[in-house]
Formats: structure tokens, C-alpha cells, sequence
């Protein structure tokens, strides 16, 4: 599913790299936890999944293809088998709820039948049921979150990439989305984490992958969370 | 695609940066209405070229007996017949010349009253003041040099006159003016594109949000980029349709009805309304595919895809 070989990221104007030669493999199905301190390289990881940033060295395999050899314009293409969900939500405040998800599968080209039937799905899916014409505003952070994730997966991705999802939310808040997270990798959707919560790392006990200063430092089948404040 | 989604996009593009809009079809109006307007005045300049060439004369002017006191070129004394004949051959001998006509004195003092018969000085000449003269008329109007090279100096010839000279003057002073507007044009033009490319960029960067979003979910470049492309793509054709209709008006104005220049100055023919029409399509064009242009190649710069 996803596979780096020796990647190294280093930004222009930055004596440190943000990745230092890591090597490693997700398998399709994996439920994947990223830690580590600020700055040790986390969002880099998933920019390079996302195809936002390239790699300097080293080559970044998702969904069987490298991504050095995927042109510009083929990016889209990729994106549309992930999903998506970051601490902000980054929902259109001025859509509803059903827009908002709607709106992942218009600017992809579905079509509207499809629309109208997999959007209250995948709603319902989320514990959004009835809540469809609500604007974002409107629901508690935990909600605007579901429906994020909800928008994440109405394409039904072969992989979710979550940017600390529950970095806004109480602890009694992310334990529902971490289920919720937990439902879409039953279906067999492969879900790569990065977050700072020890609670949910702890209890979940996944697979945890941790980085320091740009290196992989661990890497640990059912492994807790271990990193010190 | 769906054209009804884009559309409503383009709407609220447009009425968010209203102000901006607003400037960028003004200016963009302003910008084709000079390109268009001297392209007209080009097409005028060549119209009258070939209206007035046609009907210019190069004159040698003969000296008569109060020249060979006054003039230093005739200092040899009046024009002799053997002189007349000498200069009649060999100009008919030559060929870059059409034709010779030759215009006595009488017919020269005829002239003259035909054209400025109520005027004081005229009631004091007589003919025998007047100058004869051989008027010719060239195959190709700009070998002019050819038959002042072979004929002044020489003797009983007093001067050797161009009349095209004098309409160059004329011409070289409205191809001027063509060349200001031209340049007051290009001036307007830059300052379009610039107000596009920042249009662009103010309604790429206030809907950052959205374009972000469907990044995420994988939406095409083209498909993130049309609605931008498209505000700058209908905000440049109104400005054409402006231009247009200034061009048109002007027209109407300033030659037909209102100045109404073909009545006043009927000696020029004026350009008619299908050298008119026929720069419309081009500047419509303009308006369209420059602003889409300038907005694709700003959205490379400020709306990363």
C-alpha cells in the first residue's frame, strides 16, 4: 500500500532534512500510528504520501505506483483513492453538511444519482444521520469532524490519511472518532495516523511507527506510544 | 463536468471582486477600443494613400520673365521654346513617367482664379505672371527622386515640385497620432493584464479554502482552474463588447451623423462600415483568450495545484 525505500526530504534553506533515510512498508489493511515530537518529521511523511512535496532521495511507492515517475497532472488521479481528514476539519462553512460531503464527489465528476445515494450512506456511516442540512457552524467539534471523515470517505479510499484528528477534541470526543476510524479500517481501508495522544495510542495498541529528528526510530507491531514529553 | 456547478462559480467570483471586475472591464474596454480605433486610423491613412496618390502630380515649373529678375535659377532668363520641347522629350523618353501634361500661363491664371477667385490678390495678377509649367504624373508615385535629379538646375526650369511631398506631411502626422494610440494602447494593456493577474490572485487567495478542499479530494487542475479562468474570460469580453460598441459609435459619430466629418471634409474618403465590422471579431477575440491567458499564468504562480 504504501512503501518508502531510503526517502530523505530536505527543504531548500534548511541545514537539518525533515526525513533522513527511512525505509519502510504498510501493508494494505494496516491500521498505522505516527509519532514523535513537533518537527520530527510527521508532516513531511504524509506530505510525500500526498504527493504535496517529492522526495529528495529514495523513492515513495502508494498504491503500487512511484510517485517520482507519476507526472503533475496524473496527481489527482492518485488523491482520488485517498482520503483525507486534518485537526482543522477544513469544512466549506458556507455548504451544509450533505454539500459538504457532496461536494468530494462533484469536483471528481460523479454524477448526481450517485451523489444523492452514497452521501446519506455515508452519513449514516458516521452517526450523521438527520443532521444532513445542518451548516458546519451549527455542530460541536467531534460532529464537524465526522463529517470530515465522512467527506474523506465517501470515495471509498483504499487509504486514509489522518493529520492528528483528534488534536481539537476532548478525550471522550476522540475516542468515538477513534472507533469511528477504527469501523472504515474493518472494511479493510488501510488508515496511517499521525498524532500526539498517548491515550488513544496506548489503547488501541496498532502498529506504531516513531520518528526523531527525521529518522525512523521504531517501529512496533501493538506498540504503545513511549514518547516522553 | 457540470457546466451548472462552474457557472454558479463564476457568478460568485465575479460579484465578490466586483470593484475589481468592474476596473478590469474598464480597462480592458479602453485598451481594445484604442487598438481598434488605430486600426481604423491605419486603415483610413491606406484608404486616403491611395485615394490622393493617384491624383499627384509632380510640377516643373517653368521661369517666366519676372522669375529671370528674382529667382537665382532662372538667372539665365526665361524658358525658351527649344528649352519647352527639350524638356518634353526627354520626359516622355523616361520610364518611370505615365504622363505629361503641359499647363500654359493662361491656363495656370484660370486655375489659380477657379481656386482663389475672391481673394484680393487675385484680382491683381495677370497671366503673364503666372508660370508655365509640365505637370506629370508617375507610374509609381514614390520615384519622385528620379525626376528631380534630371530636371532641377536645369535651364528654364525653375523648380521641380512634389506634391506627394506635401501629403506625406499630412500622413506622416495622423501615422504619428496612429503610433500614440498605439502606444497609449500597449500602456492600457499592461495595466489590464496587471489588474487581471491581481484579480486573479485576490480570488485565488479568497478561495483558498475551497481550492484547498478539493485538492484533497483529487479534483483535476483543470477543473480547480476553469472557474478562475473563465471570471477572467467573461469580464475581458464584456470590455470587448465595450470596445466594440465605442468603435462603433465613434464611427457614427465622428463620420456620419454628430462631427459628421464625410459632410464637411468631402475631398476624403472615408472608411465605410465593413472596415469596421470586420475588426470587431478580432477584438472580441482579444478580449477573451488575453484575460484567459494572463489568469492561467497567473494561477501557476498563486494557485498551486
Amino acid at each position: 500500500m504504501i512503501r518508502f525505500d531510503n526517502v530523505s526530504k530536505a527543504y531548500p534553506k534548511q541545514n537539518r532534512p525533515a526525513l533522513r533515510d527511512v525505509t519502510l512498508e504498510v501493508e494494505k489493511g494496516e491500521f498505522v500510528f505516527l509519532v514523535g515530537s513537533s518537527g520530527s518529521g510527521k508532516s513531511t511523511f504524509l506530505r510525500l504520501i500526498l504527493r504535496e512535496e517529492r522526495a529528495s532521495h529514495g523513492q515513495v511507492h502508494v498504491l503500487g505506483k512511484d510517485l517520482a515517475r507519476v507526472s503533475n497532472w496524473k496527481v489527482p488521479q492518485i488523491r482520488r483513492q485517498l482520503g483525507t481528514v486534518f485537526q482543522d476539519f477544513r469544512l466549506l462553512p458556507n455548504k451544509t453538511v450533505a454539500e459538504n460531503v457532496a461536494f468530494a464527489q462533484e469536483v471528481i465528476g460523479k454524477s448526481r444519482g450517485e451523489i444523492r445515494k452514497s452521501v446519506p450512506q455515508v452519513l449514516d456511516l458516521v452517526g450523521l444521520g438527520g443532521k444532513e442540512e445542518r451548516m458546519p457552524g451549527e455542530l460541536s467539534g467531534g460532529e464537524q469532524q465526522r463529517v470530515a471523515i465522512a467527506r474523506a470517505f465517501v470515495n471509498r479510499p483504499k487509504l486514509l490519511i489522518c493529520d492528528e484528528p483528534t488534536g481539537n477534541l476532548d478525550p471522550q470526543t476522540s475516542v468515538g472518532i477513534m472507533k469511528l476510524l477504527d469501523r472504515i479500517n474493518r472494511t479493510g481501508t488501510t488508515v496511517v495516523m499521525a498524532t500526539h495522544d498517548q491515550n488513544i495510542v496506548d489503547q488501541m495498541r496498532k502498529r506504531v511507527i516513531e520518528l526523531e529528528k527525521g529518522r525512523l526510530v521504531r517501529d512496533q507491531a501493538r506498540g504503545v506510544y513511549g514518547y516522553q514529553h | 463536468m457540470r457546466a451548472q456547478f462552474v457557472l454558479s462559480e463564476i457568478g460568485v467570483g465575479l460579484r465578490r471582486n466586483l470593484t475589481m471586475t468592474f476596473a478590469v472591464v474598464v480597462s480592458v474596454a479602453l485598451s481594445l477600443a484604442l487598438f481598434g480605433g488605430s486600426l481604423l486610423m491605419n486603415d483610413q491613412v491606406n484608404t486616403m494613400k491611395g485615394y490622393w496618390y493617384d491624383k499627384v502630380n509632380i510640377s516643373i515649373f517653368l521661369c517666366n520673365k519676372s522669375d529671370a529678375e528674382s529667382d537665382p535659377n532662372c538667372a539665365r532668363g526665361a524658358v525658351t521654346d527649344d528649352q519647352k520641347g527639350q524638356i518634353k522629350t526627354d520626359l516622355e523618353k523616361m520610364p518611370a513617367v505615365d504622363s505629361v501634361t503641359y499647363e500654359s500661363q493662361d491656363e495656370a491664371y484660370k486655375h489659380y482664379k477657379e481656386q482663389f477667385g475672391d481673394s484680393p490678390l487675385a484680382s491683381s495678377l495677370t497671366p503673364d505672371q503666372m508660370q508655365e509649367s509640365y505637370r506629370i504624373k508617375l507610374k509609381d508615385p514614390e520615384k519622385y527622386q528620379v525626376i528631380a535629379t534630371a530636371f532641377d538646375g536645369r535651364d528654364g526650369v525653375q523648380s521641380v515640385q512634389d506634391q506627394k511631398g506635401t501629403l506625406d506631411n499630412l500622413f506622416g502626422l495622423l501615422e504619428g497620432m496612429n503610433i500614440a494610440a498605439l502606444a497609449m494602447m500597449a500602456l492600457m494593456l499592461v495595466v489590464a493584464l496587471m489588474l487581471i493577474v491581481n484579480t486573479v490572485r485576490v480570488s485565488a487567495f479568497s478561495r483558498r479554502r475551497e481550492t484547498g478542499i478539493m485538492r484533497l479530494v483529487g479534483a483535476s487542475g483543470f477543473y480547480i482552474q476553469t472557474p478562475f479562468i473563465m471570471e477572467a474570460a467573461v469580464a475581458g469580453l464584456i470590455g470587448g463588447i465595450l470596445a466594440c460598441g465605442f468603435l462603433v459609435v465613434g464611427r457614427y459619430f465622428i463620420i456620419d451623423h454628430g462631427l459628421a466629418l464625410s459632410e464637411k471634409l468631402n475631398l476624403i474618403n472615408f472608411i465605410g462600415w465593413d472596415a469596421v465590422l470586420t475588426k470587431l471579431p478580432l477584438i472580441l477575440a482579444t478580449s477573451l483568450l488575453m484575460p484567459a491567458l494572463a489568469a492561467f499564468f497567473a494561477l501557476r504562480k498563486y494557485l498551486k495545484v
